[in-house]
């Protein structure tokens, strides 16, 4: 093992130079040459793939590597979910651009606090130690409540922040209270050394257990399932559309990530006590997260109710324990991000100035306005809703399978029998689109990259789910299934 | 002589202080922040005591980091504090009620 493997971080220092460096810039920058700042970041985006993929750290047999000792780990999932990250963050930029100019909120601030998120995010996915885990989660987390008060005139994004702040520390208490417990019974914040010293202690240690719990409740705030779900829909609610975006897209990688290193790496060994715990919170976001979302009129809460269901079917793939369902919940997390980023992208499409299009009645007619917006819309609700063909459904039939193949039988048919339900609300936009009558004529007009970017992005439900299996391939290769 | 249960009783005990305090402060925002503080303080007197007891110094080296993150938690949670007081006039947690659904 080498120690002082700097390198492998090289993708991290990328990304924090250049966050550094579009704050300094953007002080030179008078107020009309701001897309400057939009093209720095989408580089640096780029260039951090670019140096992700080159990163030659595996060799024959060795899968992983191991630097600032051992606090950090660079192996196939982690890279996978960073690439990913990249691609929907640069999504994300183009996007919020529109949006920003349009409500004069086109500020460096959402780049670089964007950036230093993405920093968060791939320190989290890279964790190998339980002080990673926090700092990743930190970064994370500190970077998107400024981003919900972005808007610094709103009386809702101001509120949705305070609450989000609120809830998002406390949760972060309690994952740092699960962690002094664990690090009380193991005696190591190395997640390699706690899975062994767990090996040796056994399962039914009581504190380790306690720890478990905490630990446990902790990512569930993060994630956003219920009972640990009330922040999702004032915080998507509350906050810009552009933040709403990233917040809903992003981070929940990093979220799976965080999960799969603490419990899979870390506490593999007490599968049988947290598979327990994740099987009730994933049926109990399941079934609220569906039922909810039906009673809601706007959109943004309706998105909102909708990840907490996918998150239920992240949690899914986790709990069985096996390769297969982490593979599954990988691309279902996968898939989702770029599910959410078109959806939202499609809500920032319709905003016309001044005014965010949020009530679903803003969708009405929209297939006499614009065709094939409301096809793109249409491809996209298909998707979340699991129809067939989309890559939605794949996701949601592999997570399934890997449920199904673990015995839990019962938890497969509340995830079918609410995927049902959930396909009503999904389908009632659709329903909006085609069947109803427009409220306003008005042409929607957006920018040449917006428009690629959001038909591709749209194309990408229909294609990834046509050509699904070589994604699929990788993620449950990422895990040796 | 203290041994390391007196430490983490002290610990647990800070910690449900300050999760009650949050759960049942509906007046000010203000002690809601004071309640996290507190829990991260709870949680680095749990780290410290297992560091000691156990002869690691691991959990100090964490408490440093958890000090120096819950400084800029502060930081960033009373500049939201100054951005809602000057859009509702109110930093009263019974009046957040826009948001609901």
């Amino acid at each position: 093992m080498n120690n002082s493997n700097m390198l492998l971080a090289a993708p991290e220092f990328w990304v924090l130079s250049m966050a550094c460096v579009i704050l300094v810039v953007d002080l030179f920058l008078r107020e009309e040459r701001r897309g400057i700042i939009h093209l720095l970041a989408i580089i640096t985006l780029i260039f951090a793939a670019i140096i992700t993929m080159r990163g030659d750290y595996a060799s024959e047999g060795v899968r992983s590597a191991l630097a600032f000792n051992g606090s950090f780990i660079r192996d196939q999932m982690g890279d996978m979910l960073k690439l990913f990250s990249y691609l929907v963050l640069a999504i994300v930029y183009i996007y919020s651009k529109f949006h920003l100019r349009q409500f004069r909120m086109f500020r460096a601030d959402f780049y670089t606090l964007s950036l230093f998120a993405l920093l968060g995010v791939m320190l989290l996915i890279s964790a190998n130690n339980l002080v990673t885990i926090y700092l990743g989660l930190e970064l994370i987390s500190l970077s998107s409540y400024a981003l919900v008060a972005f808007d610094r005139d709103s009386r809702t994004g101001s509120e949705a922040a305070m609450k989000y702040f609120v809830l998002g520390s406390m949760a972060s208490g309690m994952l740092l209270y699960g962690m002094s417990m664990i690090y009380g019974a193991t005696g190591s914040l190395d997640l390699y050394a706690i899975s062994a010293a767990v090996a040796n202690i056994g399962s039914d240690d009581p504190m380790l257990v306690f720890g478990l719990v905490f630990l446990v409740v902790g990512l569930a705030f993060k994630l956003g399932v219920v009972p640990f779900h009330m922040w999702i829909p004032d915080v998507y609610h509350g906050a810009p559309v552009p933040t709403t975006l990233f917040i809903s897209s992003v981070p929940k990688m990093a979220a799976f990530a965080m999960a799969i290193r603490l419990l899979q790496t870390g506490l593999g060994d007490l599968q049988g006590d947290w598979s327990q715990m994740l099987s009730v919170l994933a049926v109990l976001s399941i079934v609220l997260g569906n039922l909810a979302a039906i009673a809601q009129t706007n959109i943004k809460r309706m998105l909102a109710y909708s990840t907490i269901s996918h998150m239920g079917f992240v949690l899914m793939g986790l709990l069985p324990g096996s390769a297969t369902g982490y593979g599954a919940g990988m691309f279902y997390v996968i898939v989702y991000s770029l599910m959410s980023a078109a959806a939202f992208g499609m809500v920032i499409l319709l905003s016309a100035r001044g005014v965010e299009a949020e009530k679903l009645d803003d969708f009405k007619g929209l297939n006499q306005r614009n065709s094939w917006y409301a096809a793109v819309m249409a491809m996209v609700m298909f998707s979340m809703a699991g129809v067939p063909v989309f890559v939605g459904f794949f996701a949601k039939w592999l997570v399934i399978k890997a449920a199904l193949d673990a015995g839990l039988v019962w938890l497969a048919i509340i995830a079918v029998v609410f995927s049902v339900v959930g396909a009503f609300y999904y389908i009632r936009v659709v329903k909006l689109m085609y069947f109803d009558e427009p409220v306003t004529e008005s042409p929607i007009e957006v920018p040449v990259d917006f428009r690629t970017v959001i038909s591709l992005n749209g194309a990408m439900m229909l294609g990834l789910g046509i050509f699904s299996s070589s994604l699929i391939a990788v993620c449950m290769s990422s895990f040796g299934a | 002589m203290l041994t390391l249960a007196h430490f983490l009783t002290l610990g647990a005990l800070l910690f449900c202080l300050s999760v009650t305090g949050i759960f049942l402060n509906r007046k000010n925002v203000i002690i809601l922040l004071m309640c996290i503080e507190l829990m991260l303080l709870a949680v680095n007197m749990n780290f410290v005591a297992f560091s000691r007891f156990l002869g690691n110094m691991d959990g100090q080296v964490f408490v440093f980091f958890i000090l120096t993150v819950a400084a800029a938690e502060a930081a960033i949670g009373l500049a939201i504090l100054v951005v809602l007081f000057r859009n509702r006039q109110t930093i009263n947690v019974a009046e957040l009620d826009d948001l609901k659904g």
